[in-house]
């Protein structure tokens, strides 16, 4: 994506994009990892939902493991579709229902998860018929705050678009092909007096070195002004003034 | 050399951007109201016969003199908004005014002449009490300030303290007044309630305490709001309980005992629930007052009574009357009642206040405005003929903040709106077409035309095209005839004849929503109100949403406007739905809320008289739609699907999404929680829904497209950080799809603090803030762009981008704090935008969001200097030719409203706050419209001279062909 920037905006792109940009591409586990991990790993559960009648009754899709230590790391095992799902899957999409997805409200980082307890769900969604279509491939973004507290949860696929096409093919819809991320707040920039200043100098230090430059603006252009100021002397003693001048108005 | 190069382009750019008001263009597309507030006191300056002037002290912290013969103000004094600058008292005496600021903080004198401060002193900590003139002599000389705990006395003349004396007791006894009969005695009245009186009596040389004396009265609550003075020192209580009056001279020198009277004894009987009311009148204070004192004992019943030798004779009963006041000139005072006359009108009549006679021939009749408030307050200007009677003038204050002064025998001289002055939102609404104008769009109806056969037709559109002519031949007429005339003798009287839409769509109906409950329209281009409508019962504090339902475009059903009044308290909602053109209250029934309102959502979708949806959710997330017609509801249900709303709960940092179901309830999709722990929600904003963005993306250096992220259903949310320290603090930027809960950007400004200012448009937000480090104020522009192609560039859908948008942000120091802030909008977003930034000097900063442009460089290339780019700079100018208002400043900007007008190039600007200014501004400058000065004499000579040429040259020519044909 930062390859089609050109060189110019990718600059101040990545001005933006450096400052506290944590965010994290971890590569799914297809495979049927157990559930329970390392005794030192935490794990959140990730739940999913998909109703005919778009009543939210979500169930176990599969789990985010964080990683211990300071840094935010998380990835995440999930297990297949049954038969079932997938069929009930194939009917919401053809009802242009939803599949929702939550989490529990907690800190990324597992030793701060004592702190606070959980308290409610973050929700989203996305339409069961992109879902399908995309063969269940979804990029799941995790947003946190600044302190690491999970403030909100999205997932988008890929392709986004329902354009009715049929999946035949039962194996597509059997794995989930999940992205995941997680994105903490960006640092906003300052205003960039610094650079500004240091640039200032520079040009300062250039005028200096550039003695041509150093002369004053009379010093330089004295025979353009001479000659500016003997014409206009010669033409408004040539002729006497025209009347009032309609500009004033 | 670069530098200079680039120094230069900036040089040229900003010698573009130079578009200054000139001189004699002053007031001519713009002007301004001011305005001060409700009026708390009031007093006629009785200085002289011929005064004019009016001075007012408001509930807007404000201190003004206005013409008492034009309504027009002489000078206004702006205090500090808040309890700070709040006026606790204001007492005049000949050109003299003082007044006391702030709960006691502050004493201050102004000469009324021409509101010059004469003096100011600082006065010591506790809570304000009263205050008063002490005359000596026949000379007032002394201001005494009562505070809680201590009394001070102040000269008129220099405002330096005499002396200031502790109060004794002053945790026991409440010190409620101060008073002074003019004999050089300062007498201090205290209450312990519930028990005794105490009275304090100092000398006024030194403040030594004279004497202290305590009278027992155990059924008084409250000295201020059940006593008076009257006569040589007679206080005058009344108890409500047992419905007797009280006196007690003040100057008795033994231990003395209040004196009942009861009130069946005088045969006064009071209106059951009915607070009694005492009022007496100090004409001169270095005289004690009048021995007539009125005794209000029922909502419309005075009666005015006299006291002397401590017998109380009843002067005369008034009723009905509904107001009651004194008036003094020169040596007379007099009495001015108001009564009920019928529904519609009231009248005021004047009475001798020391028999109670009726003057002849001073009968004002007041009609109450049926679109107004009730009379809350009366004030009389009383002066003396050439033949010694009384003439007066009278001032009545309505509950909807009008002033209205009348004139014998009730010809309103002018009258006020000070509601104008807390306006809390607006809209402008398009005028209506002309009744030729709408002839012409009702004969090409679709209804008209399956009507009526060929032959009516050809009648009809000959009617109407001669109709046409006819006001055509008027209007030219009326311009030959006003041509004529000395252009200050033009009047353009905007009334409801008149008024419709001109050819650029420049004049604008103005509604606008106070805070007192009173809603007005106003004519955009005189600033003239042409309607006005009070709603009663609101309660203060509520919070209004207006919504243009449906515009003046679909002919012949009338505009219509709803606003949702929310009472803050219960959240309990009413809509009040009326047209926008005439005021007038629709008949449409609307639906009953019984539940509290959470948000409300006008959709783009139209009944089949043209109305928008409005969709109302209460607090179960039940929807309500109005208008509910079979037509709606079917529309609704077909739609539901793709109707998305999302609330916000800052208590708890839930911001949760909504789909519409076929059943009118909803379903919660998404949910994004910001714990409050850490930040809380400041305001949550959304885009305009009449905005247009006319290019999709930008061209660049190398003429490759840049795409903008437009994505209509983004809303910037603002949080600031609970924690205050200056290291810790920050203000939060989240942007997210109002659809899809999704957050596209997060942004964190440390060291950064509130109160933000922000402004969310097209593909950027530009937001203000505090730097709490460098202790400044900074601006921040946040741009989104979907990158170098289009994911889906026929539509979008929140639904289908699963591409995050680059976001690029920059941040700039502003040189000023700012007080509100808005962006410019036109007809089809051609033009380039401004923002505009209200200051708190009054002046409205139109600053080219050129300059709040995330792609300016800080190196200059190229490609940036092809792009028009200007170089970064850290900090953002501020040019006095940028001013749009140049000296009309509006106190208090609290808002700006932009409108779009029928000119591409041009926006209506109103400003609001204390003052109300409306302006056009033309942010590209205005390259749609010829300049005044354009010389039309030479373009059509010119063309008629190569017209000319051409057929004499053709002619030539045509001779010499034939010639050379004959060679």
């Amino acid at each position: 994506m930062a390859s089609s920037i050109p060189p110019h905006i990718s600059l101040s792109v990545l001005s933006t994009i450096i400052l506290l940009f944590c965010t994290e591409y971890a590569n799914c586990n297809l495979g049927r990892r157990t559930s329970d991990a390392l005794d030192t790993d935490f794990s959140v559960p990730l739940e999913h939902s998909f109703e005919i009648d778009d009543m939210p009754r979500f169930r176990r899709r599969g789990s985010l493991e964080l990683r211990p230590g300071r840094e935010t790391g998380v990835t995440i095992s999930q297990s297949h579709l049954s038969e079932e799902d997938r069929n009930m899957l194939k009917e919401v999409a053809a009802v242009d229902g939803l599949y929702r997805i939550r989490v529990p409200r907690v800190a990324l980082q597992v030793d701060r998860q004592t702190e606070k307890q959980t308290d409610g769900y973050l929700t989203a969604f996305v339409r069961a018929c992109a879902l399908v279509e995309s063969h269940l491939s979804d990029i799941i973004t995790l947003h946190t705050d600044v302190t690491g507290y999970l403030i909100g949860v999205s997932i988008v696929t890929l392709p986004g678009s329902c354009q009715g096409v049929e999946v035949e093919d039962e194996v597509d819809l059997e794995s989930f092909n999940t992205t995941l991320s997680v994105m903490g707040p960006v640092t906003a920039p300052p205003p960039e007096t610094a650079f500004f200043i240091e640039r200032m100098e520079m040009e300062m230090e250039k005028k200096v070195k550039n003695p041509q430059e150093q002369k004053s603006f009379f010093a330089k252009y004295w025979y353009l002004i001479l000659g500016g100021a003997v014409f206009l002397m010669a033409t408004s003693s040539a002729q006497p003034p025209a009347g009032g001048d309609r500009e004033q108005s | 050399m670069s530098w200079l190069r680039y120094s230069f382009a900036v040089f040229l750019y900003l010698l573009q951007c130079t578009d200054a008001v000139f001189e004699d263009q002053v007031g001519k597309f713009d002007w301004r109201q001011q305005y001060v507030g409700n009026v708390r006191f009031a007093f006629f300056d009785t200085h002289s016969q011929a005064s004019k002037k009016l001075l007012v002290a408001t509930e807007k912290n404000i201190f003004a003199s206005l013409n008492s013969r034009t309504g027009e103000l002489f000078w206004r004094h702006v205090d500090k908004t808040g309890p700070e600058g709040n006026i606790d008292a204001l007492l005049v005496h000949g050109q003299d005014a003082v007044v006391v600021v702030g709960d006691g903080r502050v004493l201050r004198c102004w000469e009324t002449n021409i509101g010059g401060l004469n003096w100011e002193v600082l006065l010591d900590t506790g809570s304000f009490q009263s205050a008063a003139f002490i005359g000596v002599q026949d000379f007032v000389k002394y201001v005494a300030v009562l505070k809680k705990s201590a009394i001070s006395l102040h000269y008129l003349s220099n405002g330096h303290q005499k002396w200031v004396e502790n109060l004794p007791d002053s945790d026991t006894v409440q010190y409620q007044t101060v008073y002074s009969g003019g004999q050089g005695e300062v007498l201090v009245l205290g209450l312990v309630p519930n028990s005794h009186i105490v009275i304090v009596s100092y000398n006024i040389e030194d403040g030594e305490i004279m004497e202290q004396m305590s009278v027992e009265a155990p059924w008084m609550s409250s000295l201020e709001e059940s006593c008076v003075v009257v006569g040589r020192g007679i206080l005058l209580c009344i108890d409500p309980i047992t419905l007797s009056l009280y006196t007690l001279p003040l100057n008795l020198e033994e231990k003395a005992e209040m004196n009942q009277i009861l009130l069946q004894s005088l045969d006064l009987e009071v209106s059951s629930g009915f607070q009694p009311l005492l009022t007496a009148t100090q004409p001169n204070p270095a005289r004690p007052p009048l021995t007539a004192f009125f005794l209000q004992l029922g909502p419309e019943h005075h009666i005015l009574l006299d006291l002397s030798d401590g017998i109380i004779t009843a002067l005369r009963d008034f009723k009905p009357s509904r107001l009651a006041t004194f008036a003094t000139t020169g040596e007379k005072t007099v009495v001015g009642v108001m009564a009920p006359k019928n529904e519609t009108a009231c009248s005021i009549n004047l009475f001798t206040v020391d028999t109670g006679r009726r003057l002849l021939d001073t009968t004002v009749i007041y009609h109450l405005d049926p679109s107004g408030g009730k009379p809350n307050k009366l004030h009389i200007q009383a002066f003396l003929k050439k033949d010694d009677s009384v003439g007066y003038r009278a001032m009545v204050q309505t509950e909807d903040f009008a002033l209205t002064f009348l004139q014998q025998p009730g010809r309103v001289v002018w009258s006020r709106e000070e509601a104008l002055a807390d306006v809390i939102t607006m809209e402008m609404v398009d005028l209506p077409l002309t009744g030729t104008q709408a002839e012409l769009e009702g004969e090409f109806g679709k209804k008209a035309a399956i009507q009526d056969g060929l032959f009516a037709m050809v009648l009809k559109r000959l009617s109407s095209q001669l109709i046409l002519l006819q006001t055509t031949i008027g209007h030219l007429w009326k311009l030959f005839y006003d041509a004529r005339k000395p252009r200050s003798q033009v009047k353009n009287e905007v009334t409801f004849e008149t008024l419709s839409r001109d050819e650029f769509n420049l004049q604008k109906m103005m509604v606008m929503v106070t805070a007192s409950g009173k809603l007005f329209g106003i004519d955009s281009k005189s600033g003239s109100i042409l309607w006005k409508h009070y709603l009663e019962n609101i309660q203060p504090d509520s919070a209004f949403n207006l919504m243009v339902q449906r515009t003046t475009a679909h002919f012949p059903h009338p505009p219509q406007c709803t606003l949702l009044v929310k009472d803050k308290e219960t959240g309990l909602a009413s809509l009040h739905v009326f047209n926008p053109i005439f005021g007038k209250k629709s008949h449409i029934s609307v639906p009953a809320l019984p539940r509290p309102i959470l948000q409300t959502l006008l959709l783009p979708l139209m009944d089949q008289d043209y109305g928008k949806i409005l969709l109302l959710i209460d607090d179960q997330y039940k929807v309500t739609a109005f208008p509910s017609n079979k037509n709606v509801l079917q529309q609704l249900q077909e739609s539901a699907s793709s109707i998305y709303f999302y609330l916000v709960d800052s208590s708890q940092g839930r911001l949760s999404g909504f789909r519409l179901r076929k059943d009118l309830s909803s379903e919660l999709i998404w949910e994004v929680v910001i714990p409050v722990e850490v930040q809380k929600i400041v305001e949550v904003k959304g885009k305009r829904p009449n905005e247009h963005v006319h290019s999709q993306g930008r061209v660049m250096g190398d003429r490759s497209v840049l795409y903008k992220y437009l994505n209509p259903n983004l809303l910037a949310v603002v949080t600031e950080s609970t924690d205050t320290h200056q290291e810790r603090s920050f203000v939060g930027i989240v942007l997210i799809d109002g659809v899809t809960g999704r957050i596209i950007h997060d942004a964190v400004q440390k060291k950064a603090k509130g109160p933000v200012h922000f402004v969310h448009s097209e593909n950027w937000v530009v937001y203000e803030y505090w730097n709490v480090k460098s202790r400044r104020i900074e601006f921040s522009v946040l741009e989104l762009f979907e990158g170098m192609e289009l994911y889906n560039s026929t539509v979008f859908s929140s639904l289908d981008r699963p591409h995050p948008p680059q976001v690029l942000q920059q941040s700039y120091i502003f040189p000023s704090p700012i007080s509100t802030l808005e962006a410019t909008l036109t007809e089809k977003g051609i033009t380039s935008r401004h923002l505009l930034v209200g200051l708190p000097s009054g002046a409205i900063l139109s600053l080219p969001k050129m300059f709040l442009d995330p792609r300016r460089p800080e190196m200059v290339s190229d490609q940036s200097r092809e792009e028009n780019l200007i170089p970064y700079a850290p900090e953002l100018p501020i040019r006095a030719e940028w001013f749009i208002n140049y000296n009309q400043t509006v106190a208090r900007v609290r808002g700006i409203y932009t409108a779009p007008s029928g000119l591409e190039s041009t926006c209506l600007v109103v400003a609001y706050g204390l003052d109300i200014y409306q302006t056009r501004v033309y942010p590209s400058k205005q390259f749609d419209v010829l300049k005044d000065d354009y010389d039309y004499v030479l373009i059509s000579s010119v063309l008629l001279g190569l017209f000319f040429a051409t057929m004499i040259s053709k002619r030539l020519a045509e001779v010499k062909l034939l010639n050379r044909a004959w060679r």
